[in-house]
């Protein structure tokens, strides 16, 4: 780890110490904002995946036998599966055994306040731009807006803060580790029962070899006192990143969560399969936020995450409720469909996404919204934006079971085109075997026309300020579905997702 | 403020200008009339730098700039402003946040401090009242579901909060009514031509109906056929051409020139 590239000292000067290459890799890395590495020592599990690599990465965390035993039956299911290549995505074969898949920070744990963080890991935080509201609850002044933030530093939990006011309301929010061995039966009760330990192909990968990630309870008729939020960073070089999230929202209880990604720049492609599994009982309600910007490869296509996540909502309750919301903008490859699965009666799943491709990047995503329930209700908001060479598929699979009468579903699919060398794809599946079923589909294409960009250059604009405002407004719908900390920067994102994209 | 010299520009290889010359000196509403196709909104095209048009010869030089090397965001930072035949929706985006946006791009590129959310929002409801707008219809997406009049009334807002030095009109009174036609002229007056009369502001106003000029007045009417100014005149000669005809104006024209 010692090619630490601090973009703030102006990698673009001329300094006569600077040999090209460095001079080059500082300027690629300034291409992408954040892209950047600390150096922290890491702690490796071995190259490669066998019985022994999950038992290690068990080991290392101290798990108890009963979930060392779930590791190894998802590490065998896993090695009798084959990768889908069903998606709209191409990518060079993954080789599974030249891939790292645990590292640690070494400096760690266990922190009474942040003052105690690694100054290092503080410093990677400061580097990230966590919103002005958050550095304050983390600074801890007095009065701040409180949002709790868990932090994923690598695979590890660092620093978990609010826990004991969180306690006092009865939610609970840890590393998915640390619930392990907290509050077994808890977790033992719902994991993978949201999405099976044999869903998928990288789902099960990640049932055997997942590094941690986040737990949340919010007991019978709580609502959770805070916004929760959760940042991801890949940190070390070729490590896989499998993040764990499961969140249970009792009766009547409430919860909102906000997960926001980024990741520093590097060469090698890297697989992220993460599983985020939820749970809403009766008269319950979650709200399940994403900004993703994980590094998305350079402009000519090289690098950038592979991104494969499965995540799923389960309404179990009558009249429960489960939102998510996602701005897409980084990975070079996205596979993802965040899905509802309506058992409940009069239950409602919603869907708001911003998905946006430049230059090389492929996002193949939307949702599945399974509905069992008797007036199960829900809402597809999708918005893709496509530039440069990339491709943006939407796919989406409604569902109404034969004895879910009284479903209703709205589905809206919105691509907007930047350019002429992109593609833009809607693949909606619509099954439905009962006849009471209203399901509604409207899908646009659209490109960002030239009579709009000279208006808004006329009115002073730059090109790319005015494709800014357009793509803002064509994404609004979704975006103001987001938690208000994050509607400014997800604006940002967009934006710096799209530099270069005209002209 | 304005000095168009022999310009030729074309538009999808086809010639549109061919050696037009005008000038709009500073406190002037010089009117442009002429039969559809003379090359009216080629002209407002050409200056604003739209996409799509090539100027094949000639010069502008706006407030000592030479204009037409200039982005259209540079244009519009130097101080032009282009009132659209048919203004533009932007799904999505308030009105507010447009201008606001817009204006403050514009201030950065003249080196201005950025206004803040209540300074503009000051500014665009007192602009707006000019016009008879009111907030709410200001915090509604730009264009968007708004009647032919309110698209005009709502570039005429925009001129006020953007406080050009040159505007140039294309047709702001192609589908107005009467009442709405007194509005937005007055809205222009207001504008461009405040109490005291503005030394240093410019109106070029592009039109069909002698109506809009009994509004605003112009100090100067040109004739604009087939892509050049053929007549140049005062106030009398936009009434000539409301009682003749373009075509009288032009053989007349034509035949002084054979």
């Amino acid at each position: 780890m010692s090619d630490n590239l601090d973009i703030q000292e102006n990698p673009l000067s001329d300094a006569p110490e600077m040999d090209a290459e460095a001079k080059e890799a500082a300027a690629n890395a300034a291409e992408y904002e954040h892209g950047w590495s600390a150096e922290i020592d890491t702690e490796f599990a071995e190259k490669g995946l066998t019985e022994d690599t999950v038992r290690f990465i068990s080991g290392k965390k101290g798990e108890p036998q009963w979930m060392l035993d779930w590791r190894l039956k998802a590490f065998r299911l896993w090695e009798q599966m084959e990768e889908p290549d069903w998606a709209k995505v191409g990518y060079p074969k993954i080789d599974y055994q030249d891939a790292y898949y645990y590292a640690a920070p070494t400096k760690k744990v266990e922190l009474d306040s942040l003052d105690d963080l690694d100054p290092d890991i503080k410093a990677v935080y400061d580097k990230l731009g966590i919103p002005l509201g958050e550095q304050e609850v983390l600074a801890g002044v007095k009065g701040a807006k409180k949002v709790a933030v868990d932090a994923v530093f690598d695979s590890v939990s660092v620093a978990t803060t609010f826990r004991e006011e969180l306690k006092k309301a009865g939610v609970i929010f840890l590393s998915i580790s640390e619930a392990i061995k907290e509050y077994p039966e808890l977790v033992k009760k719902w994991l993978g029962k949201v999405v099976p330990q044999r869903d998928n192909y990288f789902a099960t990968l990640n049932c055997a070899v997942f590094s941690d990630g986040t737990f949340v309870y919010v007991p019978e008729g709580v609502r959770c006192p805070m916004e929760l939020s959760t940042y991801f960073r890949i940190n070390a070089e070729n490590t896989g990143q499998f993040e764990r999230t499961l969140i249970i929202a009792e009766k009547g209880a409430y919860v909102s969560y906000l997960e926001g990604c980024t990741a520093p720049m590097r060469d090698e492609n890297q697989l992220h399969a993460a599983v985020v599994e939820l749970v809403a009982m009766e008269d319950a309600e979650i709200k399940y936020s994403t900004v993703q910007n994980w590094y998305p490869g350079n402009s000519e296509g090289v690098g950038g995450i592979y991104n494969f996540v499965t995540k799923r909502g389960l309404c179990q309750g009558d009249r429960s409720k489960i939102s998510w919301t996602q701005v897409e903008t980084g990975s070079a490859v996205t596979w993802k469909y965040p899905s509802c699965v309506l058992n409940g009666e009069d239950s409602v799943g919603e869907f708001y996404s911003v998905a946006v491709t430049n230059n090389f990047q492929q996002a193949d995503t939307g949702t599945k919204m399974i509905h069992n329930g008797k007036g199960s209700r829900s809402t597809i908001i999708s918005k893709g934006i496509s530039a440069g060479k990339s491709n943006n598929t939407y796919r989406g699979l409604v569902r109404v079971g034969p004895n879910a009468d009284g479903v209703r579903n709205f589905t809206q699919c919105d691509s907007l085109l930047l350019g002429d060398e992109c593609g833009a794809h809607t693949v909606p599946y619509i099954e439905v075997k009962n006849p009471g079923a209203q399901i509604e589909h409207e899908a646009t294409t659209s490109k960002i026309s030239e009579d709009q960009m000279f208006y808004a250059q006329q009115r002073g604009l730059d090109e790319e300020e005015a494709v800014a405002l357009i793509v803002n407004g064509f994404a609004k719908d979704v975006l103001k579905e987001l938690p208000m900390e994050f509607v400014v920067e997800a604006q940002k994102l967009l934006a710096i997702s799209l530099e270069g994209s005209v002209g | 403020m304005l000095k168009i010299e022999d310009l030729h520009a074309e538009t999808a290889g086809k010639a549109i200008l061919k050696g037009l010359s005008l000038e709009i000196r500073s406190g002037e509403v010089h009117a442009i009339m002429g039969p559809n196709g003379a090359g009216k909104s080629t002209l407002a095209n050409v200056l604003g730098g739209k996409p799509g048009y090539e100027v094949t010869g000639g010069s502008v030089e706006f407030l000592g700039e030479d204009l037409l090397e200039l982005d259209p965001h540079e244009r519009a930072a130097a101080g032009l402003f282009l009132g659209f035949q048919y203004p533009v929706e932007v799904p999505g985006v308030s009105n507010v946040q447009f201008l606001r946006e817009a204006l403050n791009a514009q201030r950065k590129v003249r080196d201005e401090e950025p206004l803040s959310g209540g300074e503009f929002l000051k500014l665009a409801k007192e602009k707006a009242g000019l016009l008879g707008m009111d907030m709410d219809m200001l915090k509604r997406h730009v264009n968007v579901g708004f009647s032919g009049g309110e698209k005009k009334r709502a570039e005429m807002v925009q001129m006020g909060i953007l406080a050009p030095s040159l505007a140039v009109l294309d047709e702001t009174d192609s589908g107005l009514d009467i009442d709405a036609l007194r509005v937005v002229g007055e809205g222009i007056n207001a504008i461009m031509r405040p109490q005291g009369g503005a030394a240093d502001k410019g109106v070029l106003l592009i039109t069909h109906y002698q109506r809009l000029l009994d509004v605003v007045k112009p100090d100067l009417v040109s004739v604009l056929a087939d892509g050049r100014i053929i007549e140049t005149g005062g106030p009398e000669l936009a009434l000539r051409l409301e009682n003749e005809g373009y075509d009288a104006v032009m053989a007349e024209n034509l035949g002084a020139a054979a």
